[in-house]
């Protein structure tokens, strides 16, 4: 018997913000695949018109409370190059820094806390904690470092206030940073730890040939710059990305998605950072990578929450590698007087690349603002994802499969309310 | 099931970025203590199960923008017997309400290709605009150890331990040297309320008022002091139109400076 099926989430849970999801299957195919957002618009491209170039990377932090410093990171970097500054040395390994600690924070709530129950049947993390205190326990405790890590540099974990354009208001003394050394080494044992008890989960078969993006820089593992690479021979620097990238409108769709040109849909973040730049990553983490049964080539979506836990150690690895080096840098910041001119800038959000362009005038004031956020990028990668799931599992009941949707969806570990504010919104409901 | 009846706690979010909320699952210490205390019945971020209202308490994070959402909050109040607004969003409007200043067709027509897809309101408001609220907690976000004083608060039947004075004050406690009177650097700390233990001048910057307006503020004192030190009429309309540029003092210090 053919199978016919609505599948409808009114509220996804365990994403940031809102979004819902519906499905349409007829005669065993998808028919319809929405993921729907409807989280409401806030604005910022045009309110930025009009700021200082001083004042964007606190206001763009406010687009997302979970990688506020892929937000002020980017628009700072977007400044200095229309500026023509360059920041380096130890104010480029103190943001390196911070930006490990994002990476931290973002990437263990996720494993943790919004993904890793789907794995194991629960609702959620607490539920999960009664069978598994010891693990829960250990990811807060991770998910912690990478928070102190973030206010011991940027005054606070959401939002920060030290990070501005040309570095930092103050940069901190090695005896300010000099006891996170310790928890640090204990957050790479505990990362490999962790890695072990995600590496036992039952991860669904599934596999889809995509198109990877991702920064890619000479001798680093990417986050902070790079040229834009992909697996199917894109390499162009980040400001050619809206000669090859669109965002287009597509009939029926509530939001605009991204492309290639040149091609389709693609993939960004973890899954795509690991698969293109693994040759980059430290020994630590091809250590992980190993005990979490993945290497290059991994193309099934589930299978990122490994690639997060692999990308923890990496951020911990890093972070530790700067901290044993630092010393604190004589200018906190590098400064310069404004003239007319436009700038871009790009860096690996946890969930993938945040781009960033601006124009100012004379006087520094923005005249134009464009962001293009890592969730936006991945909105049809993630409806397409579940147009090929869906008939390889019909015979689930309609609640396992909503719930195998939804734990699809969260691969993505999307972020609705940077997505929506550069979407198109229509809403509409069923 | 427990025989004990825990009270039961929902979080509700509208425009906003999720960082109030997050600042919940950021007392990773406290949190499975919490979770101990209480029944998380409704928190969509950080769980699938819902359970229906009505709920003990309520913390709402975001601002009203949208025509669904001014009714959306009605329903919520109506489930809740104590409802808490967490975060400048809920208590002033966010930073979306720059919006309130300008003329909302054109920033639609900036942002999206397809305006009429748009459905918003022409201003950001507080909860409090729209329903009674029981508190409000300030912050951009809240604090967090501020968040969980004021869950045991309600849930304890007492007033939550909130002080109501300024950064500024914060600083003098703190003993942080000024950074108005050290570099001549603009700070709202004199009128800003205090919550956040002066984290930036603690960095060698000035408050940026991120907790918005403290009870009574002498504004055009404050703004004095940022003529003083070269700040151009512009600059001191910026000052004030950030993350609670709609919050009345804010607003109207603003709006005088105005041309
Ligand atoms: S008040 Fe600030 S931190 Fe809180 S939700 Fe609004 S924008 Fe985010
Ligand atoms: S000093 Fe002011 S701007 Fe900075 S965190 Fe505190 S209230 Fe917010």
């Amino acid at each position: 018997m053919k199978t016919d099926k609505t599948i409808k989430v009114d509220y996804l849970a365990r994403v940031e913000g809102e979004g819902a999801l519906y499905v349409k299957i007829k005669n065993d195919k998808v028919t319809d695949c929405k993921l729907k957002i409807f989280e409401p618009p806030r604005f910022f491209e045009a309110f930025l018109r009009g700021r200082h170039y001083s004042e964007v990377p606190d206001i763009t932090a406010r687009i997302c409370g979970i990688c506020p410093i892929a937000y002020q990171m980017a628009s700072s970097q977007a400044m200095e190059s229309a500026l023509g500054l360059e920041v380096d040395g130890q104010l480029r390994d103190l943001r390196r820094l911070i930006y490990c600690g994002e990476w931290i924070e973002s990437h263990v709530l996720h494993t943790f806390m919004l993904h890793a129950p789907d794995f194991l049947g629960y609702q959620d993390a607490i539920q999960m904690a009664s069978d598994y205190p010891d693990q829960v326990a250990l990811g807060l405790k991770l998910k912690k470092l990478g928070n102190d890590l973030m206010t011991t540099i940027g005054g606070r974990e959401i939002h920060p206030v030290n990070i501005r354009v040309g570095g930092f208001h103050r940069a901190p003394s090695e005896t300010e940073l000099e006891p996170l050394i310790e928890r640090i080494e204990w957050g790479l044992d505990a990362a490999m730890g962790a890695t072990e008890f995600l590496s036992g989960l039952k991860i669904p078969d599934f596999e889809v040939d995509y198109e990877y993006v991702a920064l890619s820089h000479p001798d680093e593992y990417p986050i902070c710059e790079g040229r834009l690479v992909s697996n199917r021979g894109l390499d162009i620097p980040i400001e050619e990305f809206e000669t090859h990238f669109e965002e287009i409108h597509v009939k029926h769709s509530t939001s605009l998605q991204s492309r290639i040109k040149a091609r389709s849909n693609y993939l960004v973040g973890p899954l795509a950072r690991f698969n293109l730049e693994y040759e980059k990553l430290p020994k630590s983490a091809k250590d992980a990578a190993k005990i979490a049964g993945i290497e290059p080539g991994c193309n099934n979506p589930f299978k990122s929450i490994l690639v997060r836990s692999v990308e923890t150690v990496f951020a911990l690895d890093e972070a530790l590698r700067i901290l044993k080096s630092y010393k604190k840098p004589d200018q906190s910041y590098v400064e310069t007087k404004p003239s007319r001119s436009t700038g871009i800038g790009c860096t690996e959000a946890p969930r993938g690349i945040c781009w960033h362009r601006y124009s100012i005038d004379d006087d520094g004031i923005v005249t134009e603002a464009k962001i293009v956020p890592p969730t936006s990028q991945n909105q049809s990668t993630i409806e397409e994802d579940l147009r090929q799931l869906i008939p390889t599992r019909l015979e689930l009941s309609k609640d396992d499969l909503t719930w195998m949707c939804e734990q699809a969806v969260r691969n993505y570990d999307p972020c609705i309310s940077c997505s929506c504010h550069f979407l198109k919104l229509h809403l509409d409901r069923e | 099931m427990s025989p004990v009846k825990k009270p039961k706690l929902a979080v509700w979010k509208f425009a906003s970025c999720s960082g109030c909320q997050l600042s919940l699952l950021d007392v990773e210490e406290a949190l499975l203590e919490i979770a101990g205390a209480v029944h998380i019945a409704n928190f969509p971020e950080a769980s699938r199960a819902v359970v229906r209202g009505p709920y003990d308490l309520s913390l709402v994070e975001g601002s009203v923008t949208t025509p669904h959402d001014a009714e959306r909050i009605h329903k919520v109040r109506r489930q809740s017997k104590f409802l808490v607004t967490i975060g400048a969003c809920a208590t002033a409007g966010g930073i979306q309400a720059l919006r309130n200043f300008s003329n909302i067709e054109e920033y639609t027509r900036i942002v999206y290709a397809h305006p009429e897809y748009i459905k918003t309101l022409n201003k950001s408001t507080p909860i409090r605009e729209h329903v009674k609220v029981d508190f409000e907690l300030r912050g951009c976000p809240v604090d967090k150890m501020q968040l969980v004083e004021v869950l045991s608060a309600f849930l304890n039947n007492r007033k939550p331990n909130i002080r109501s004075h300024s950064v500024c004050m914060e600083c003098k406690i703190k003993g942080n040297p000024c950074v108005t009177v050290v570099n001549g650097t603009p700070c709202l700390g004199p009128v800003t309320h205090a919550g956040c233990g002066s984290i930036c001048p603690s960095f060698n910057r000035g408050c940026y008022g991120c907790f918005g307006p403290k009870e009574h503020p002498n504004r055009h004192s404050m703004s004095r002091v940022l003529t003083e030190i070269g700040l151009s009429n512009p600059e001191i309309v910026r000052s004030y139109r950030n993350f609670n540029a709609a919050a009345g003092p804010f607003r109207k210090e603003s709006e005088y400076h105005e041309d």
